[in-house]
């Protein structure tokens, strides 16, 4: 193993890591929200990929065009699941906790089921695209443009995402309906329409990535299960609740999986992703920047 | 209370020995293989739900890693079979004291966690199993182990010729998962685990041990669940670490508890009943042509029962449960 390999794989590690970061951002921003771990957010981020295929395949747009569309298109998507099942299954008094796992997780296994239905099990993929497949050398380390793009706008979509939170009329309408959801509607705040619209802006963030990741892997009905384990990670390594924290811990992830794969067999790889977050957990039972 | 509670469970125990004996009977009278198939899943599934309930819904401690147990059930009993000759009932007794042992040595660190963390961890350590059984050659890696039928022998428990024992066998694994829990739950234990689902906190500083309630809840369900493991690889006579370890394996095992209503001495049956057969039904005939359809009927299942009857469809036969599973 030489220094170039070493470098080269932490390159393309911290790349993901950034993505990893975008997809968990809005779990975590609805976690933050709410304390509800949406199950089905590996499905969203499959049906923002399957947009992206088919914006491509019927009607050429390349996905960074598309990007945006498949973005508002999941931020609607994310709203009508919010007002359609996760209102009432937030409202259940027995086994809170429960309801929302199997609510969100039987949308996930409907919506598997869709895709299986309407879109084959088949295994598809965006050929030609603007970036698919380029590369570009920096200092003698090569970096994929596609995963370069997806890290660059990760890191944009959190500035902006920092900014909207800290100094928008909706952004502290958020932080307040975290904070005390019965003391907002005091001073006139509809809480579903605050939670509908977290619920849109967290679908949005993993539509944005989904419409990235489309460039480089492969579409198909399960694509979303293997991403979704690591969102979850994710979000729990930053402490749950803490979209930065989310941001943070995706570039860990990263760089983790990527060393990983450096020692134990590429299939080992994502071992040590759970065993950092075991370590972190048992240590710091909250997560790296977890406070509630 | 107590009067009625009493009464409660003498009529629950009743109920159970007559639905046993009646379920005993069944296959006199229906000797389709493909329905007898469907039997026998229904009670494993209802036998792992049970032990999954102990943990996680009596004493609070959402597990959606319990495919882990059932796994190292399965791959204990295939295990010393194939390769030391252990007989199969030897192997089962093994395979669920290796879990329940490895079911406390990770709940030490892990029952310091709580809500999602928790959870999460579950989910993480049975995936990182699930990896290290797909990348072990000495166990078959991802192909598995096929273990080889030599013909009808109760000695090494596979059946080749009939569903039969296989039915009474696993009949029997969810009367003993239902008496466990029927016992438990007027036992000391029982409130101790009830008392640190509503608020550990408070159950602390009552003079209950948090700590070991959680860890003897873990081994009891761990152990009963990886029983099942081992029945499971001989009624399959083929496991491979996805089949037996996978996250689904965790959620299927769940959901009955989760349907029927969770915490409470029927639920996992109830859920058990009405939901395995119709997987398997929907599966055969539309899941085949339909592409999907059954995950579709499946899912919508989960979201209208968790939505409209959050306390699980045992609230449907007696409100009192509620108030008594409290």
């Amino acid at each position: 193993m030489t220094a170039e390999t070493i470098i080269q794989s932490l390159a393309s590690g911290l790349l993901m890591g950034l993505l990893y970061g975008l997809i968990a951002a809005g779990l975590a921003l609805i976690f933050g929200l709410m304390d509800v771990v949406n199950f089905a957010h590996g499905e969203f981020l499959m049906i923002a990929m399957y947009a992206t295929f088919f914006l491509f395949a019927f009607f050429a747009i390349d996905p960074l065009l598309s990007a945006p569309l498949v973005a508002a298109a999941l931020f609607v998507f994310g709203a009508v699941v919010y007002l359609l099942i996760v209102r009432f299954a937030v409202r259940a008094k027995a086994n809170a906790g429960m309801v929302q796992i199997f609510a969100t997780f039987g949308l996930a296994i409907v919506m598997r089921g869709l895709a299986q239905y309407f879109f084959t099990p088949d295994y598809r993929s965006i050929t030609h695209s603007w970036l698919g497949g380029k590369t570009l050398s920096l200092a003698g380390v090569f970096l994929p443009v596609p995963q370069l793009f997806g890290a660059m706008t990760a890191i944009a979509a959190f500035v902006v995402l920092y900014f909207f939170i800290n100094r928008t009329d909706f952004g502290r309408a958020l932080e307040a309906t975290r904070e005390d959801a019965g003391a907002v509607a005091l001073v006139g705040i509809d809480k579903n329409r605050v939670f509908a619209l977290g619920w849109g802006l967290g679908a949005a963030l993993v539509g944005l990535a989904g419409a990235i990741m489309a460039i480089f892997f492969y579409v198909y009905p399960d694509v979303g299960a293997s991403f979704a384990l690591i969102a979850y990670v994710t979000v729990a390594l930053g402490g749950f609740g803490s979209v930065f924290g989310a941001f943070a811990a995706g570039i860990i992830v990263g760089l983790v999986e990527a060393t990983t794969a450096l020692i134990l067999p590429p299939s080992l790889k994502s071992v040590g992703i759970y065993a950092v977050y075991l370590l972190v957990v048992f240590i710091r039972p909250r997560g790296l920047f977890g406070s509630l | 209370m107590d009067q009625d509670f009493s009464q409660r469970r003498r009529r629950d125990l009743l109920v159970a020995a007559v639905l046993a004996g009646i379920a005993a009977l069944v296959p006199l009278f229906v000797k389709d293989v493909y329905v007898q198939n469907i039997m026998v899943l229904t009670l494993m599934y209802a036998a792992l739900s049970q032990s999954w309930n102990i943990l996680s819904g009596y004493c609070g401690q959402i597990s959606l890693g319990h495919a882990l147990y059932f796994g190292l059930g399965a791959y204990t009993t295939a295990l010393l079979f194939m390769k030391f000759g252990v007989l199969p009932w030897f192997g089962m007794l093994g395979g669920g004291l290796i879990s329940a042992v490895i079911a406390m040595a990770l709940g030490y660190p892990c029952f310091r966690l709580r809500g999602h963390y928790f959870v999460i961890a579950t989910i993480v350590i049975a995936e990182t199993a699930l990896l290290l059984f797909q990348n072990w050659d000495w166990a078959g890696a991802a192909l598995g182990i096929d273990i080889p039928v030599h013909g009808d022998s109760w000695l090494k428990f596979q059946f080749a010729r009939s569903k039969l024992p296989y039915f009474y066998f696993a009949l029997a694994l969810a009367c003993i998962a239902w008496l466990v829990t029927w016992w438990l739950e007027d036992s000391k234990w029982g409130y101790w685990w009830r008392a640190v689902k509503d608020n550990p906190d408070a159950a602390e500083s009552l003079g209950v041990v948090v700590f070991n309630s959680k860890m003897g809840a873990a081994a009891v369900s761990a152990f009963l669940t990886a029983i099942g493991g081992s029945f499971y690889a001989q009624f399959v006579s083929y496991i491979d670490p996805e089949s037996v370890m996978g996250f689904q394996f965790s959620l299927l095992m769940a959901l009955p508890a989760v349907l029927g209503g969770v915490g409470t001495l029927w639920g996992p049956v109830l859920g058990a009943v009405i939901l395995i057969p119709l997987t398997e039904l929907t599966r055969s005939f539309i899941g085949g042509s339909g592409r999907g359809v059954d995950l579709i009927v499946y899912g919508t299942l989960i979201v209208a029962i968790s939505l409209a009857r959050p306390e699980g469809l045992v609230g449907l036969f007696s409100p009192r449960r509620k108030e008594i599973a409290r």
